[in-house]
């Protein structure tokens, strides 16, 4: 732990969020897109955790909590959006819904 | 040099990562964010919020990622056949090679984030935060004292996601979303 510095976890915490950054923008499964923007917001809680640990607060910790109960209830609310979308237009690649353009 | 478990979890969590985005099968998708999660709760481990980590595994690795697998198996997300799409896949590729880029100036070459030690002093603030303890207690004292209107506030957020999604399931029963 002592070889660890802050800059090693806020690269990992950024290339995590580099990672799903391009996945939303490249993936046309809309439940992929969906997992990719919940990598982006597990890897803004690792900074959080990183930040919190070296500068000796607790208040970055107990953001991540409320981060993670945010999230949970918005994966609930998104998923059930996409079951209604695909019960209603029989697909879930955002390359096939395109009523507003058309 | 930052010790072998840290590397070895941040391996872990990258390559779960990249297995997410670069996967055409779905449940092979979901099956890296759960690595993923994994190795994310095991950085948190390391840095000593035991808490948080165990929340992270129960949570995200446990309920959220089996709802996700859940609808997965409830519905057909099969990408459409053909050849793989190397235009995209070349196109994603710049996408992160210019971002992780950007990561390494800004928390390596740019010299912005100082070298500090986990175990160096705090910094002097105006104000005395709480500190950083590893026990689940000073969560809660926090929680109920400092946060008690967030608390609240995300109690209520999780009653209203229930209502919605009970009554977006309930439409989408008659057909008429």
């Amino acid at each position: 732990m002592e070889h660890t510095s802050l800059a090693h976890h806020l690269i990992l915490a950024g290339l995590l969020f580099a990672l799903g950054l391009t996945g939303v923008l490249v993936r046309r499964n809309l439940l992929v897109v969906y997992m990719c923007l919940e990598l982006m917001l597990a890897a803004a809680t690792l900074a959080l955790v990183a930040f919190s640990r070296f500068n000796h607060t607790m208040d970055g910790a107990v953001l991540v909590f409320f981060v993670i109960t945010v999230a949970a209830a918005e994966v609930a609310v998104g998923l059930a959006l996409i079951v209604a979308l695909y019960r209603k237009r029989g697909t879930v690649q955002s390359d096939a819904l395109t009523t507003l353009r058309d | 040099m930052p010790d072998g478990l840290f590397i070895f979890f941040a391996a872990l969590t990258l390559g779960a990562a990249s297995l997410l985005v670069l996967s055409r099968n779905a449940v092979t998708s979901a099956m890296g964010m759960i690595l993923a999660l994994v190795g994310v709760a095991a950085e948190f481990f390391l840095l000593d919020a035991y808490f948080l980590g165990v929340l992270q595994v129960l949570v995200y690795a446990g309920a959220v990622m089996v709802l996700f697998l859940f609808i997965i198996m409830l519905m057909d997300t099969e990408d459409a056949p053909g050849a793989y799409p190397w235009k995209t896949a070349a196109l994603g590729l710049a996408i992160f090679f210019l971002l992780s880029a950007g990561v390494l100036w800004l928390f390596h070459w740019s010299g912005a984030v100082p070298d500090i030690a986990a175990g160096a002093t705090p910094p002097e603030l105006s104000t005395q935060p709480a500190e950083f303890t590893t026990a689940a207690k000073s969560f809660g004292r926090l929680l109920y004292t400092k946060y008690l209107l967030p608390l609240e506030i995300a109690g209520f957020l999780l009653l209203v996601a229930l209502v919605g999604v009970v009554s977006l399931s309930k439409d989408a029963k008659e057909g008429n979303v």
